[in-house]
């Protein structure tokens, strides 16, 4: 089955935005969102949790069905400007808190570059618990893009609901 | 967040995003521009193609903001979640909030955020050790645990005195490199032991566990909070300080007199039954006066005595600025631990005053530990270079400037906290150089 890929200009944003808005399924089915740095690594967004916010972490683990919106023009400074809502199954890679993370440090680096002064030892020292981290992986099923941001319009959609991991 | 606060602040923010279920059971989010009359929010309809937005009860109206930071990344986070019922049709839909949440990190910064959210980490790692069936702890190496755990940087305070007395005693004539190195092994062994009982009976009195605000200088190591380390190792690691410290202690009271016993002995409880119950010397007022006593005329004398078989005046006055400035460091320290320190019944100078006075007592007792050295200087006590010791008195000034700026703001204090650490071990560096100055002067 021939899977659609992720929108290029949706890709855009994904590799321009400081932030995004998470929303995940606690175990009451109630919403809770949460910004966080989307990464796009060509297949999954990802997104890096310490356990100390770990709550939507635990919401993934017992539903995995997600909504992340890209939408504030500041949090996401891609020319021209669109917005989108990416709905998608994640999981939570949880197996070493201490190092697993890392993997996803280049692309995280790349758009919060004072990450990378903050790993020293000494300055880890300070929030240790804040560096026990988990992925977030995030399969994109559905992807709605609204060209010019504009969103009293009809939103281009992409069905992705073929894709597995 | 109390929705009241948080309706008053939406309109701050550029725009909301609206969250909804969608027919296949996933959340459907859709950013909305919006504004807030009466209580309740009007919100322009927006498009999600076939996945119609409809009434529901239990919608989500977001907005967040940060502040690009370009070539570091961002600050000025801020968000709020509302929660509430979605009713759509007409021009404008309308959400009825019911209930907020969020953080504005300029309200609450990120550590003191990340020190509140310390529990919810724990269930997680329970509950991570449940799943896999063994204990999922935070990692750390043994190393750095230990330096962690025994604030090893606080060290300079023993380092301090201790050499302070070997530089009196050798004004003296007297100096023994044996008997420097085993005085500073017992004098570290207590002042390490003083740390890890600090944070084992801060934890068992809650103290740590409601301070919300620590920072490097205070707040306790909180390897225990961390769960880096357990109660019972570090009892075990106080246990071992101890132990060597009396073991030290002894042989030199054996090998320089009787007269050693008394000092080392008060120096040892004043360690121990500083948090230690049944006397808790910190919950009474009297840590400062404790501290200063330890980390002044105890090991300035002590070391003195251990060298010279007597006491004598001369190293009873070098001790006493660096008794005022050490103790010093500890007041300044219980300003940003002070909420945490009442709620715990510790009631410390800074819990017991009020900010004015304990920027006051600040002020005069540094006063005081600087003309201690001039009085000294000019009756013919200290050798006259002592009084380089008077180039840090800019630091003093800029500590009691920080102090009066930013007495209520944990983080931004912290530098001057540094300063003040500073304070102690430049002065006391710059008496140790002035007393063995002296000795060439005077030669």
């Amino acid at each position: 089955m021939v899977v659609a890929e992720m929108p290029m200009p949706v890709v855009e944003l994904l590799n321009k935005a400081l932030v995004g808005e998470l929303t995940v399924i606690d175990r009451d089915g109630r919403f809770r969102t949460d910004p966080l740095i989307p990464l796009w690594d060509g297949r999954y967004i990802l997104m890096t949790s310490s356990i100390l916010f770990s709550r939507k972490l635990e919401d993934i683990k017992q539903n995995p069905k997600v909504s992340l919106s890209l939408s504030d023009p500041i949090g996401v400074p891609a020319q021209p400007f669109s917005r989108a809502t990416i709905q998608g199954d994640a999981r939570v890679i949880d197996d070493d808190l201490h190092q697993g993370w890392y993997r996803v440090l280049p692309l995280w680096e790349a758009k919060e570059p004072i990450i990378k002064t903050l790993l020293t030892p000494m300055q880890k020292l300070g929030l240790p618990l804040f560096w026990e981290r988990a992925i977030i992986e995030i399969l994109p099923k559905r992807v709605f893009w609204w060209p010019d941001g504009d969103t009293t319009r009809e939103p281009q959609i992409t069905d992705m609901r073929g894709a597995v991991r | 967040m109390k929705l009241g606060d948080a309706l008053a602040r939406l309109p701050g923010f550029s725009h909301a995003v609206l969250i909804v279920p969608d027919e296949q059971g996933y959340p459907l989010s859709v950013a909305t521009s919006f504004r807030v009359v009466d209580g309740s929010v009007e919100v322009t309809p927006a498009s999600t193609g076939p996945s119609v937005v409809r009434d529901t009860i239990d919608a989500r109206l977001v907005v967040s903001h940060i502040r690009p930071y370009p070539g570091v990344g961002y600050d000025q986070r801020r968000y709020i979640e509302l929660s509430g019922a979605l009713a759509v049709g007409g021009p404008a839909w309308r959400f009825d909030p019911k209930a907020a949440r969020g953080w504005d990190e300029q309200d609450l910064s990120f550590p003191e955020l990340c020190q509140r959210a310390l529990p919810q980490a724990r269930r997680y790692l329970a509950a991570l050790s449940t799943e896999r069936g063994r204990e999922v702890k935070p990692q750390m190496s043994a190393g750095w645990r230990f330096f962690l755990a025994t604030r090893l940087p606080f060290l300079t305070a023993t380092i301090v005195p201790v050499f302070l007395g070997l530089a009196a005693a050798a004004y003296d004539r007297h100096f023994s490199l044996g008997l420097a190195a085993l005085t500073l092994m017992g004098a570290l062994a207590v002042h390490l032991g003083l740390n890890v009982a600090n944070d084992i009976f801060d934890t068992m009195s809650g103290v740590d566990d409601v301070n919300f605000t620590p920072t490097k200088y205070s707040g306790g190591s909180r390897v225990i909070q961390y769960g880096l380390v357990t109660l019972r190792q570090m009892m075990g690691l106080a246990a071992v300080f101890y132990a060597v410290a009396v073991i030290v202690g002894l042989v030199l009271v054996v090998i320089s007199g009787l007269g050693l016993l008394w000092l080392g002995v008060a120096g040892v409880l004043i360690s121990y039954f500083y948090t230690a119950p049944p006397l808790r010397l910190v919950h009474r007022g009297l840590g400062e006066v404790c501290v200063a006593l330890g980390f002044g005329p105890i090991m300035v004398l002590g070391t003195y005595f251990v060298q010279t078989g007597h006491y004598a005046l001369r190293p009873l006055i070098l001790s006493i600025p660096v008794a005022i400035l050490v103790m010093l460091i500890l007041y300044a320290n219980e300003v940003p631990d002070r909420f945490a320190d009442a709620r715990a019944g510790k009631r410390t100078l800074v819990v017991r005053l009020s900010p004015a006075a304990v920027i006051r007592g600040y002020v005069a007792a540094a006063v005081v530990a600087y003309l201690v050295v001039v009085v000294g200087v000019v009756v013919g006590i200290l050798p006259w270079p002592t009084l380089i010791s008077l180039l840090t008195v800019p630091l003093a000034y800029q500590t009691w400037k920080g102090l009066t700026a930013h007495y209520d703001s944990p983080y931004q204090l912290m530098s001057y906290l540094g300063k003040n650490v500073n304070l102690h071990l430049y002065t006391g560096l710059l008496l140790i150089v002035g007393v063995l100055l002296g000795i060439l002067v005077r030669r």
